[in-house]
C-alpha cells in the first residue's frame, strides 16, 4: 500500500489546519467509497484527515422547524430517524434505497454527497477517462454507458451521480453546510453538485479544504407528501437507473408547492424545474406529470444503450407525483 | 436403520460458522510471501519491456518475476496456466509480471509500480453470427461431435404446419464464487506443499508435476475447505502455477489470492452464445423439425466450446433433427466451465422455443413438451436407463396449480404490475468417473474413510459418510472421513455432477470389501485395524448401453412493474427426477442454490464485452449482479422417487447443476405470459423489459372501466 499521513481532528479548525498541511489531503468519513478507490488506485491521498471524531453526527431539530443533520450522521440513523421519517420521508426512503445495510451503517451524510460515480472507466485506471484523469479520454461513450447519463453530460464526460440521498436533498430544497477557512457558507443541495462541462474532475462546487458539516432540511417542507422511488438492476444493492424524489402540495385543487429531482440522468441530482414551473398552478392530473416530465425530458440526449432511461425517468415522475396526490384531489 | 437418505447436517458445519475451517490462503507459514499479478493492458499484442525498478525500490517488495526471466516451465497441456513464459499477450488481463513481497499491501503497490511496454496489435473482441472466422470444432470440449444430423431438417421445417424459427442471446457469464482463486505453496526441501482452492486436487498435482518436473510424490496439494467454485476450480488455474513458481523462486512460502476484479479475465467464464432455433410441428404439436445452430467465441490460445446445442439432442422427439456449434477465436480471456455447461444456455433458447411453439399452437406448453416425449434417446437411438420427464411436468403442474392457468398472455395483473407464469423442462447427463477410495476399520470400533474427493460447499463429505456407514451398516457416528488431499487415494474432480456416484461408487465398494472381511475376521483387531482400498477403473468408465439423464421440471411465477420494467419472481418451484437423494438436507440446498443462480441468469447477471478494451467492465460483485436476498422468493425443490438399475451402487444421478438449467427459460416464458412480449436476450433487465413493454403500445395493465 501507498504510505499516506493519518491525523485525526478533534475540532474543525485542527481537521482545516491538517489538510492545509498535507497538499492532496483527503477527509475520512465512513471510507465506504474512498477506501475502495485508494484500493484502486484511483484515489491517492498523502494524507487522511478523520473527521469522525467532530461533533458533528447529531440530527438536531432547530426552533424554526427545520431539521440540522451532522454531517457525520451514519446513514442508516438518518434513515431511520423519527423526524426525518414523518417530516421528510423521501429523504429516508431515498436512504434506504441506496447500498446495502452494512454500508449504511458504516456511510455518513457528509461521505454520501460526496461519492465518486461508479462509472466503471473511472474505476479502471488502466482506461481512459477525463473525471480520474483530465485530458485522457472518454472510454464510456463509445463504450458500455447503460448506466450512464442523458442529461447536461458533456463531450467529456457522461457520468452520472451514484447517491439516491443526494437526489432526495435536491427535491427538498435542503442546504449544505461548508465550513472552510473563509468560514461557513451554505449551498442549495440542487446546487451542491456540477454539470460536468469541461471540467469533469470536479463533482461539486466544494472548494479544497472545505468540509460538510451539515445538511440543512427547511421548515417550508416539512410534513409535506414526499416520496423517492429507485429503479435497478435488483431488488436491493444496487446503483438506481433511474430515480426520482418529489414533494408535492395541494391546496385548493391545484398544486401550491412542488420539488422533483431525478437520479441517475446527469452529474448531479437533476432538479426539474420546467416540470415544477408547468405544474405550480396547474390540477394535479395524471396527463398534468405526463407533460410535466416531457417538458423537462426534453432535452435528454441518450446515447447508444441508454435511450430506456428516458421513458423510464417518466414514468416514475408520473408514478410518485400521482401517489402524492391527496385522495380528494385524485382525478 | 440406514444413514443413506437420512437428512444428516454437514459434518464440517460448526468448523465453518466457528472459522476454524481453512481456506487456502490462511496457512500463515513462517516467512510466507504474497504475490500479486499484473494483468496486460492491451488486448492484444506482445510484451517489449518491463520496467521494475520502481516496484523493486518499494519497501516490502522483494520479488519481480517477469516473461524473459521466471522459472521455464514444462508445457501444462492447458495453455491458459503458460504465465510469463513468453511475451505474447493473447487477451486484456493476461498476466505479464508477477511481484512478490512481504504483504499483500506491498504486493499491491508493487504491481501497481511496474511499468509494462507492449507493441499493441490489432483485436477482435466482437462476437456476431455469420463472423467470418466462425468455424465448425469437430469434436466440443473432447466430449461431444460439433454436428449432428437426423433425417433432413431443413426440409422438414420447411413442410411444417406451424414454424417458430427464433433467435436468443446469452451474455458472458461470471462464476464468481464466494472464495476467489487462492493458493498458498511452499517447497520444504525436495517437496511441494500447495493449498489450494480446487475442485479436485488430484488434477492438479498431476498438471504441477508435469509443468514443475516432479514426481507426483512430491507433491501433495490441499484443498480441504472450498468456498464454491461453479466449474471455474474444476481445473488448476494460473495462482496455483504462479504461487508454486514463485515459492520455487523466493525459497519461502507464498500466497497468491486473485483479486475479485482480476477473476472475470483469468478463470474462465461462460461463453456468450448466439442461439438460433427451427421448430416444426404438425397441429397437433408433434415436432417433426428440430435446429439448434449456436455461435460462441473462444480465445486465441485455447478451444472451449459452450455446447448449447446438445441437449437438443437429448429431449424431444424430432424425427428430423440438426444442431451445430460454431466458434469463433477472438481476442477474449478463455472461457471455461461454469455450472451446467452447455445445458445452462442450451435449454434457455430450446425451452424458450419451445414456450414460443406451444404459442404458435394455441397449445398448453406442459402438454406440448408431453407430446414430445420420445422413446429413445432421439441422437442415439439408446434406450433411457431412466426418464421420468412427464412425471416431473405433472408433479410440478399439481404442485404449482398449473391448471386454470390464463391460455393467453397478459391477462392478470395486481395493481401496476403484470402477472404470468411460465414452465421449463430440464435435462442434465449422468457422468461418473473411476475412483479409489480406501476404508480402515480401527480397533476403537470407528471406520476411516479416505478418498482425494473435494467438498467445494455441498456437502460431499457428509454424503460420503453416509454412503460409507450404509455400506459398513453402523452409525453415521462412527464413520470419519478425511477428503481434499492428493496424499489420499485419487479421485476425479468435483464437477459435471459426478462428484457423489464417481467417489461414492469407489467408498461403496471399498466399505463393502472392508465389512465382509470384518465378517470373517475373529478375534480383536490389530493395532493398525483393517485396511481396504479400491478402485473403480473399468468398471465406472465402462460403456453403458443406455442413455443416462437426470430430468427435471421448472415452474415460475413472475409480476413485472409496468411503470419500470423491474421483474420479480413470486414463486420458483422445481421438480427433478435425479435417481436416488442420498441427503435431502445438502441436496435440497444444492437445487436451491442452482435454481437460484438460474434466476439471476434470468434477471441480473451478465456482462458486456467492451469492444474497445477487450474485458469486461462489471469487474466486481457491485457491477456485476447477482442475486441479492430481496430478488430470491420463496423456492421450493422437490424430487420424485426414481430408482435406476443402470447407474451406481448409490443410485444418484448427480444433483449439482440441473438446478439452473431450464430456471432462465421458465422465469423468461412467464415473463412474456405476464406481458405478451417476447424478450430474446438475457438478463431480463428494466431497461430492456421497459423498452419492450412500450413497444407493445399496452405499456401498462389494462384499467378496469368506470363501474
Amino acid at each position: 500500500m501507498e504510505s499516506f499521513a493519518y491525523v485525526r481532528a478533534d475540532s474543525l479548525a485542527e481537521a482545516a489546519e491538517a489538510f492545509a498541511a498535507h497538499p492532496g489531503a483527503r477527509y475520512l468519513g465512513g471510507g465506504t467509497n474512498l477506501v475502495d478507490l485508494m484500493k484502486l488506485g484511483v484515489e491517492r491521498p498523502t494524507a487522511l484527515v478523520d473527521v469522525t471524531r467532530l461533533p458533528l453526527d447529531r440530527v438536531t431539530e432547530l426552533p424554526d422547524g427545520s431539521l440540522r443533520i451532522g454531517a457525520l450522521v451514519r446513514n442508516s440513523d438518518l434513515a431511520a430517524h423519527p423526524r426525518v421519517r414523518d417530516g421528510w420521508p423521501a429523504l429516508s426512503q431515498a436512504v434506504l434505497a441506496g447500498a446495502s445495510g452494512q454500508l449504511r451503517n458504516a456511510a455518513t451524510t457528509g461521505g454520501n454527497l460526496l461519492q465518486r460515480t461508479r462509472c466503471p472507466y473511472f474505476q479502471d485506471v488502466s482506461k481512459p477517462c477525463n473525471k480520474r484523469r483530465p485530458g485522457s479520454g472518454c472510454g464510456a461513450r463509445e463504450g458500455v454507458h447503460r448506466d450512464h447519463a442523458v442529461l447536461g453530460a458533456s463531450e467529456q464526460c457522461i457520468a452520472a451521480h451514484p447517491s439516491d440521498m443526494a437526489v432526495a436533498l435536491a427535491a427538498l430544497d435542503a442546504e449544505v453546510e461548508l465550513y472552510g477557512t473563509a468560514g461557513v457558507r451554505r449551498v442549495a443541495a440542487a446546487d451542491f453538485h456540477r454539470l460536468p462541462g469541461a471540467h469533469p474532475e470536479r463533482d461539486t462546487v466544494i472548494e479544497p479544504g472545505e468540509l460538510v458539516t451539515a445538511v440543512l432540511l427547511p421548515a417550508a417542507s416539512a410534513g409535506a407528501p414526499s416520496a423517492y422511488r429507485k429503479a435497478r438492476d435488483r431488488a436491493s444493492y444496487a446503483f438506481a437507473l433511474a430515480s426520482v424524489a418529489a414533494v408535492l402540495e395541494v391546496a385548493d385543487g391545484v398544486v401550491a408547492h412542488v420539488g422533483i429531482a431525478f437520479g441517475a440522468l446527469a452529474h448531479r441530482p437533476w432538479r426539474a424545474r420546467l416540470a415544477e414551473e408547468a405544474l405550480l398552478g396547474a390540477a394535479p392530473t395524471r396527463a398534468a406529470f405526463e407533460r410535466a416530465a416531457d417538458l423537462e425530458l426534453a432535452a435528454a440526449r441518450p446515447l447508444r444503450d441508454n435511450a430506456y432511461k428516458v421513458p423510464l425517468a417518466r414514468n416514475l415522475a408520473v408514478d410518485v407525483l400521482s401517489r402524492l396526490v391527496p385522495d380528494q384531489e385524485d382525478s | 436403520m440406514t444413514a443413506l437418505g437420512a437428512p444428516a447436517e454437514r459434518l464440517e458445519g460448526p468448523e465453518k460458522v466457528t472459522g476454524a475451517a481453512r481456506y487456502a490462503a490462511e496457512h500463515p507459514l513462517a516467512g510466507r510471501l504474497f504475490a500479486r499479478p499484473v494483468p496486460a493492458t492491451v488486448a492484444r499484442g506482445r510484451v517489449t519491456g518491463v520496467d521494475v525498478s520502481a516496484a523493486l525500490a518499494l519497501p516490502g517488495v522483494v520479488a519481480v518475476l517477469m516473461p524473459d526471466d521466471a522459472p521455464r516451465l514444462a508445457e501444462p497441456g492447458d495453455p491458459t496456466l503458460t504465465v510469463l513464459q513468453n511475451p505474447d499477450v493473447p487477451h486484456r488481463g493476461w498476466f505479464v509480471a508477477l511481484v512478490v513481497a512481504d504483504s499483500p499491501e506491498a504486493a499491491r503497490a508493487g504491481a501497481d509500480a511496474v511499468h509494462v511496454e507492449y507493441a499493441e496489435e490489432s483485436h477482435d473482441v466482437t462476437l456476431r453470427a455469420g463472423h467470418p472466422r466462425a468455424y465448425v470444432p469437430e469434436e466440443l470440449n473432447g466430449t461431444y461431435p460439433g454436428e449432428r444430423r437426423q433425417g433432413d431438417a431443413e426440409g422438414a421445417f420447411a413442410a411444417a404446419a406451424v414454424r417458430v424459427d427464433v433467435g436468443y442471446r446469452v451474455p458472458p457469464l461470471h462464476n464468481h464464487p464466494m472464495e476467489p482463486h487462492a493458493s498458498t505453496a511452499h517447497w520444504d526441501g525436495e517437496r511441494l506443499t500447495v493449498h489450494t482452492s480446487s475442485q479436485g486436487t488430484t488434477a492438479v498435482r498431476t498438471t504441477l508435476a508435469r509443468m514443475f518436473g516432479l514426481a507426483e510424490e512430491r507433491i501433495t496439494v490441499v484443498a480441504e475447505h472450498v468456498g464454491g467454485g461453479f466449474g471455474s476450480k474444476g481445473t488448476p488455474r494460473p495462482d496455483v502455477v504462479l504461487a508454486t513458481m514463485a515459492s520455487w523462486h523466493t525459497g519461502r512460502p507464498v500466497t497468491v489470492v486473485l483479486p475479485r476484479r482480476m477473476m472475470p479475465t483469468s478463470v474462465g467464464h461462460r461463453a456468450p452464445t448466439l442461439h438460433r432455433l427451427r421448430l416444426g410441428a404438425d397441429r397437433d404439436g408433434r415436432l417433426t423439425s428440430l435446429t439448434h445452430d449456436v455461435t460462441t467465441h473462444t480465445s486465441r490460445i485455447k478451444e472451449f466450446v459452450e455446447y448449447a446445442a446438445v441437449p437438443a439432442r437429448v429431449m424431444y422427439a424430432a424425427p428430423n433433427q440438426h444442431t451445430v456449434h460454431r466458434v469463433v477465436r477472438l481476442d477474449v480471456p478463455t472461457p471455461s466451465w461454469m455450472r451446467a455447461p452447455g445445458e445452462a444456455p442450451g435449454m434457455y433458447a430450446l425451452e424458450s422455443a419451445m414456450d414460443e411453439l406451444a404459442d404458435a399452437l394455441g397449445m398448453d406448453p406442459v402438454e406440448v413438451r408431453i407430446r414430445n416425449e420420445p422413446d429413445a434417446e432421439p441422437d442415439s437411438g439408446k434406450p433411457f436407463s431412466s426418464r421420468h420427464l412427464v412425471e416431473c411436468l405433472r408433479e410440478g403442474a399439481r404442485r404449482f396449480g398449473w391448471e386454470g392457468r390464463a391460455p393467453v398472455p397478459r391477462a392478470r395483473a395486481d395493481g401496476p404490475w403484470l402477472l404470468g407464469t411460465g414452465v421449463a423442462a430440464a435435462t442434465y447427463p449422468v457422468q461418473v468417473y473411476p475412483s479409489a477410495a480406501a476404508a480402515q476399520a480401527l480397533p476403537d470400533g470407528s471406520f476411516l474413510v479416505e478418498v482425494n474427493a473435494a467438498d467445494i460447499g455441498t456437502g460431499a463429505r457428509t454424503v460420503l459418510a453416509q454412503i460409507a456407514a450404509d455400506a459398513l451398516d453402523v452409525p453415521l457416528e462412527r464413520v470419519r472421513i478425511r477428503v481434499g488431499s492428493s496424499d489420499l487415494p485419487a479421485a476425479p474432480l468435483a464437477g459435471g455432477s459426478s462428484g457423489t456416484a464417481s467417489w461414492g461408487w469407489a467408498v461403496h465398494e471399498a466399505c463393502g470389501r472392508l465389512a465382509a472381511r470384518l465378517a470373517a475376521h475373529r478375534g480383536p483387531l490389530p493395532e493398525q485395524g483393517l485396511r481396504e482400498r479400491a478402485d473403480t477403473e473399468g468398471t465406472a468408465d465402462a460403456e453403458s448401453a443406455f442413455a443416462r439423464h437426470a430430468f427435471g421440471a421448472h415452474f415460475a411465477k413472475v409480476a413485472v412493474d409496468s411503470v419500470t420494467g423491474e421483474v420479480r419472481v413470486r414463486r420458483l418451484l422445481g421438480v427433478y427426477a435425479a435417481g436416488r437423494v442420498l441427503n435431502p438436507r445438502t441436496a435440497r440446498s444444492q437445487f436451491v442454490g442452482a435454481m437460484t443462480m438460474g434466476l439471476g441468469m434470468a434477471l441480473t447477471e451478465g456482462s458486456t464485452m467492451d469492444a474497445a478494451f477487450g474485458d469486461f467492465p462489471e469487474a466486481d460483485l457491485a457491477g456485476y449482479h447477482v442475486p441479492a436476498h430481496a430478488d430470491v422468493p420463496d423456492i421450493e425443490a422437490h424430487w420424485i422417487d426414481e430408482h435406476d438399475p443402470h447407474l451406481n451402487p448409490v443410485g444418484g444421478k448427480g444433483i449439482g447443476e440441473i438446478g439452473i438449467v431450464g430456471t432462465a427459460a421458465a422465469v423468461g416464458n412467464a415473463v412474456h405470459h405476464a406481458t405478451g412480449v417476447r424478450l430474446r436476450e438475457l438478463p431480463l433487465t428494466p431497461d430492456r423489459v421497459l423498452t419492450g413493454l412500450l413497444e407493445t403500445g399496452r405499456p401498462g395493465p389494462d384499467r378496469p372501466g368506470p363501474g
